[in-house]
Formats: structure tokens, C-alpha cells, sequence
């Protein structure tokens, strides 16, 4: 019986993992397909990868993408992070007021913080590269703010105190005592912004002005006559950089846990 | 010395938006060397747009959309000034009647003389006195079917749509428009009629083929195709070149009955910004060489003449890729709906789809 139990439990993991990465299965499957179709077999080849540097819609959109992302998401955390520090010496009533705020972007639905952005946008300046910038920066400070709260409440004022009270000055305090406390929260607010600014299509796709494409928006426009296969060999490389990044991350977190156990 | 820094402060944001305005102007009013391009997805080659910004010395903003109710979204937001779009037949109508074009110079295009003349007068049909368009590309509306499960003569018809022999084997065309011009065509009715009888009877036509559908396709159309997943599809002949690239066992071909003719359209918008520059672009579209490398890419029939110089014999008489004279002769052009017609087709549409 208790066989049965056990491998029923299997089977069943195994039916969710399949359904999981089936779909990433078909995607990897497909770059190394020597054939444009996404139906036919045509024998393998590493030539989508060998094409891939040399198609310019794809590292145009590539490069794009990654400019907006990494600028939207470090200027993100600048902001998020000093916001949260201001939320935090609040009286409780103000900060009720501003986590309020904080959250209602983050319940929008993206259409509406879409449109809603493009019509301020095409009131007060052109859409272009910079105001999918602009945009990122709006959503995803939230995202900032809440990780790094956390840790400001979670941390204890004595240390600033002693830091003053020893003469550092307060730019001083914040370098050595505040910011590698807060640490953790704002590296992971900011790769929380990274990721919802690398994968956001709606309201990139409002935003953007002519001719710029990210490669969420270059997909759109490529459904119509089918998806170029380097764009399969792009995916693939994208989803093992972050099943590489996950595993090293596990690793270091078990070690550590390895370790204070000892 | 509180004052003081936050008026510091007030002025060091009013410097910084201001620059941000300024510079946000700088590109509007852009100097005459940038040039906005709206087209559909995929429907150029790359090192011809590559060409034309090094030889003209124009900046390309190029945009791409996906169908053509997408792009007059986009047009209609007026978010951004487009100098010259390219678009289907029935959308110039409709932007035409909303008065949103302006006409061409056709004086300043050096290569428009390469442009087919038959194609220029099937597009009276949507732009009447021609001032207004200089058609990209064309192509028709027909079935693309298996040999190896259908034989010529059965699909030189469009009654084999409804043959109960190949129940659960026929992709019906996932569009409006296309899927009733199918019944219309087939009762001898105009495929722009708005008399709601005709339009009534292809709806029970197309209700009594359903039984056979396997299903409504249209990007997917091909793909379906190529694996063999069905006998026959009613699809546009671009994307019917595409399968029979897969497969061998595919042809293509327009029913005796007819069908429609698409054509695809340069138009300059009212929100040109770049007069000129729009004119060169449409120029260098009609170019032979430039034609020749599109035409390469995107497969579809194109109407310019200097291509023919270019290409083998087998692809001049591949019928799929150009329509003959006599399957154009049984092709119309579909017109832009009024809005009532619209309404009730779309009503009819959405009803066979439900039932």
C-alpha cells in the first residue's frame, strides 16, 4: 500500500514538472531544428545560434531591452530605497498613507498604468527609448520598496545611534551601517525590478515610440508570418542563464545552511 | 537654511524637466533627415531599410504591427506622427472616407513607372481617382489543399468546403471578412454586398459547413498544413507559398468561382511630419533592386514589373506566388463596410462562431 502511496506521489510530481517545462522543452528542442517550421523536423544544427549575433532585429532588440531594463531597474532602486528610508522615520499614520500609494500601481492593471502613462507622455514629451525608461521606473519602484522595507523595520536603531553618537556623520552612518544591513532587501528589490521590467510587454508596448522594439514587442509584431528560429536559440540561452543563476544561488544558500549547522 | 535648500532643490528639478522638454522637442520637430515607417511585421528585408538610411543619409524610425486592425489602433491613438504607412485595401478606404490621407506626388517618384499598371487600376477600386496609394504588394484568397488527399478537380470549386467526405479535414479561414466572401462568392452574390438577405444566406451556408470544419485557423494555417493535420485550407496565398515550401504535397489554387484580391498599399498619413522624405522612401520601395530583395524575402506577388528581370522562369510560373490574368479576373477587391453592414456581419460572425 504504501508502495502504491509513494509511487502515485511520483507520478504526480513528475505530470506537474511535465507540464512545467514541457513548453521549455518544445523551445529548446526547436533551436537546434534545421527548418523553419515548427512542425517539420528538418535534423540538427547549431546554425540559429551561429546566425543569432549577426541578426540585427534580434540584438537591436536584445541590446534595447537590456539598456532599459538594467537603467530602469538601477535608477529603481535608488529611488525605492531612499523612499522606503523616508517611509520608515514616518509617523504611522503618513506611512500608512504612502504604502497606500505605493500599492496601487502595483494592483493596476498594466493596460491602465499603460495608457494612462502614454497619454502624460505624448502630453509632455515624445514617446521614445527614454520614456519606456520613464515607465519602467514607475512600476517597479514599488517592487523596491517593499523589499527593502522589511529589513529597515527589522533593524535596530541602536546601531545608528552608536554610529552617531561616535561622531560618524549621517552620510557617513548610512554607508557603514545602514546600507549592509538593508543589503539583501535592496539586491533583491532590485533583481525583483530587473525581472518585471525585462519581461513587461503591455505597457512597453504603449510607451514606446517608433522604431523601438524590446524583444517582448518585436515578438508581437513577428506572429504574423511565424517567429524567426533564432529567437528560439535566444530563449534557450536566456532560460538556461537563469537556470544557471537559480542553481548557483541554491548552492550557496544550502552551504550556508550547511555550515551553521556545524 | 531650510528655504534655501528646498528652493535649491525646486530649481535643480525645474533645470532637469526643462532639459528633458527640450530635448523631447528636439526630436519632434527632428530635422528633415529622420523619417517614421509604420508596415506590417516582417514585411520588408532588412538590408534594403539598411540601404536607404546610408544613401539618403534619413534616419528610419521603423514600427512594425501585426494585423491591420492593429495599425489603425495604433494610427487612430495619434501617439506617435507617422510619415508614411503601409496597409490592406479596405483600412485606405476607411482612412480615406475619414479624410486621414494625403495625396502623393507622383511626379517626384522616379521608379513608380515599374509599378504594374493592372494593379494600379484594381486599386481604383479602394483609392478611386488614384492619388492617394502606391501599391507594395498582392496576392489572393483561395484554398491550399493535400495532394495526396484531394484531387485537382475537387477543390477547383469552392463547394468542396462543403463535401461530406472530407468531414473534420478542411481549415476554414479564421476572418470575418474572408469567411463569408467564400458562400458570396460561391451564390454568385458580390463579396461587398450589403443586403442583409445575401449576407444571411451565406451565414446559414457557412453554419451548415461547420459540421466539416476541423477548425478556424490563421496564422496556423500553414503549419496545420505542412503536418498534414488536414486536407484542405481556405488561406491567403502567401501563406500557402510558405506551406508548399515545407511540404511537396501541397498546391495551391483560386476556385473557379473566384475569389479576393488583397492588396497592400504605401500611403502618406496626415500626420506626415517629413514630406520629402516620405517620398523617397516610397520611391526607393518602387527601386528594382530594392523590390527584387523585399520580394525575396517577403514571397508574396509583388507589382513591380523590373522583378520579373531578376527572377528564374519557375518562379514566374508559380501560380501561387503570381496570381494568372484569368484567376485575377475572377478576384474583387473587398470595400470598407458602412457601419451598420459591419455591425451585422460581425453579429453573424460571433453567432456562427458560438453555435
Amino acid at each position: 500500500m504504501k508502495k502504491v502511496k509513494k509511487g502515485a506521489s511520483a507520478a504526480y510530481l513528475a505530470l506537474i514538472f511535465l507540464f512545467l517545462y514541457a513548453p521549455i522543452l518544445v523551445l529548446i528542442v526547436l533551436s537546434f531544428n534545421n527548418s523553419m517550421s515548427r512542425t517539420v523536423w528538418g535534423g540538427f544544427t547549431l546554425n540559429w545560434y551561429h546566425n543569432l549575433p549577426s541578426n540585427d532585429t534580434i540584438m537591436d532588440a536584445l541590446w534595447t531591452t537590456l539598456r532599459i531594463t538594467l537603467s530602469s531597474s538601477i535608477f529603481a532602486t535608488i529611488l525605492g530605497t531612499t523612499a522606503a528610508i523616508g517611509i520608515n522615520r514616518m509617523k504611522k499614520h503618513h506611512a500608512a498613507i504612502m504604502l497606500g500609494a505605493t500599492n496601487i500601481p502595483l494592483l493596476n492593471a498594466d493596460i491602465v498604468t499603460g495608457i494612462s502613462l502614454m497619454l502624460l507622455f505624448t502630453r509632455f514629451t515624445s514617446l521614445g527609448e527614454f520614456s519606456v525608461v520613464l515607465a519602467h521606473i514607475a512600476f517597479s519602484v514599488p517592487y523596491v520598496i517593499f523589499n527593502v522595507l522589511p529589513r529597515l523595520q527589522s533593524m535596530s536603531d541602536a546601531c545608528i545611534e552608536a554610529a552617531m553618537d561616535l561622531g560618524a556623520t549621517p552620510i557617513y552612518t548610512f554607508y557603514k551601517i545602514v546600507l549592509p544591513e538593508i543589503f539583501p532587501g535592496v539586491l533583491s528589490g532590485f533583481l525583483m525590478a530587473f525581472t518585471m521590467s525585462l519581461d513587461d510587454f503591455t505597457i512597453t508596448y504603449f510607451t514606446k515610440g517608433a522604431g523601438v522594439n524590446t524583444l517582448s514587442t518585436m515578438l508581437y509584431t513577428e506572429l504574423r508570418k511565424g517567429i524567426q528560429p533564432e529567437l528560439y536559440a535566444l530563449s534557450t540561452l536566456l532560460f538556461l542563464l537563469a537556470f544557471l543563476m537559480l542553481i548557483a544561488t541554491n548552492f550557496k544558500g544550502l552551504n550556508k545552511k550547511e555550515a551553521q549547522r556545524v | 537654511m531650510k528655504k534655501k535648500i528646498i528652493t535649491t532643490i525646486s530649481m535643480f528639478c525645474l533645470t532637469l524637466t526643462s532639459c528633458f522638454s527640450f530635448t523631447a522637442c528636439g526630436n519632434d520637430a527632428a530635422s528633415s533627415d529622420t523619417l517614421v515607417v509604420l508596415n506590417y511585421g516582417k514585411y520588408i528585408e532588412a538590408d534594403v531599410l539598411k540601404r536607404f538610411q546610408e544613401e539618403t543619409g534619413i534616419t528610419v524610425k521603423y514600427e512594425e504591427y501585426e494585423s491591420v486592425e492593429d495599425m489603425y489602433a495604433k494610427y487612430k491613438a495619434g501617439s506617435i506622427n507617422y510619415d508614411v504607412i503601409c496597409t490592406s485595401d479596405y483600412m485606405i478606404e476607411t482612412l480615406r472616407q475619414e479624410g486621414e490621407l494625403i495625396p502623393i506626388d507622383y511626379n517626384s517618384l522616379e521608379y513608380y513607372k515599374n509599378i504594374d499598371p493592372a494593379i494600379i487600376e484594381a486599386s481604383e477600386s479602394f483609392d478611386p481617382s488614384h492619388k492617394y496609394t502606391v501599391p507594395y504588394f498582392y496576392g489572393t484568397v483561395g484554398i491550399l489543399y493535400n495532394t495526396k488527399m484531394v484531387d485537382e478537380e475537387t477543390v477547383s470549386s469552392w463547394e468542396s468546403l462543403w463535401d461530406p467526405a472530407y468531414k473534420n479535414q478542411i481549415v476554414m479561414i479564421n476572418s470575418q471578412r474572408d469567411a463569408f466572401m467564400v458562400p458570396l462568392k460561391m451564390l454568385g452574390y458580390d463579396i461587398n454586398t450589403t443586403k442583409k438577405a445575401e449576407l444571411d444566406e451565406a451565414f446559414d451556408m457557412l453554419c451548415d459547413e461547420k459540421q466539416y470544419v476541423y477548425a478556424y485557423l490563421m496564422d496556423e494555417t500553414y503549419e496545420c498544413m505542412v503536418s498534414e493535420d488536414a486536407a484542405m485550407a481556405v488561406c491567403y496565398s502567401g501563406e500557402a507559398a510558405m506551406g508548399m515550401e515545407y511540404n511537396d504535397n501541397l498546391a495551391y489554387t483560386v476556385p473557379k468561382e473566384g475569389g479576393n484580391l488583397w492588396i497592400d498599399s504605401w500611403f502618406v498619413p496626415r500626420t506626415c511630419k517629413h514630406y520629402d522624405a516620405a517620398m523617397k522612401w516610397i520611391d526607393f520601395m518602387c527601386e528594382e533592386e530594392a523590390a527584387t530583395a523585399n520580394f525575396e524575402y517577403v514571397w508574396y506577388a509583388t507589382p513591380n514589373l523590373t522583378v520579373a528581370d531578376n527572377e528564374d522562369e519557375e518562379t514566374l510560373a508559380d501560380e501561387t506566388v503570381f496570381p494568372t490574368k484569368e484567376t485575377l479576373a475572377r478576384c474583387d477587391i473587398y470595400k470598407a463596410y458602412d457601419n451598420e453592414t459591419l455591425d451585422y456581419t460581425t453579429t453573424l460572425w460571433k453567432k456562427l462562431k458560438a453555435y
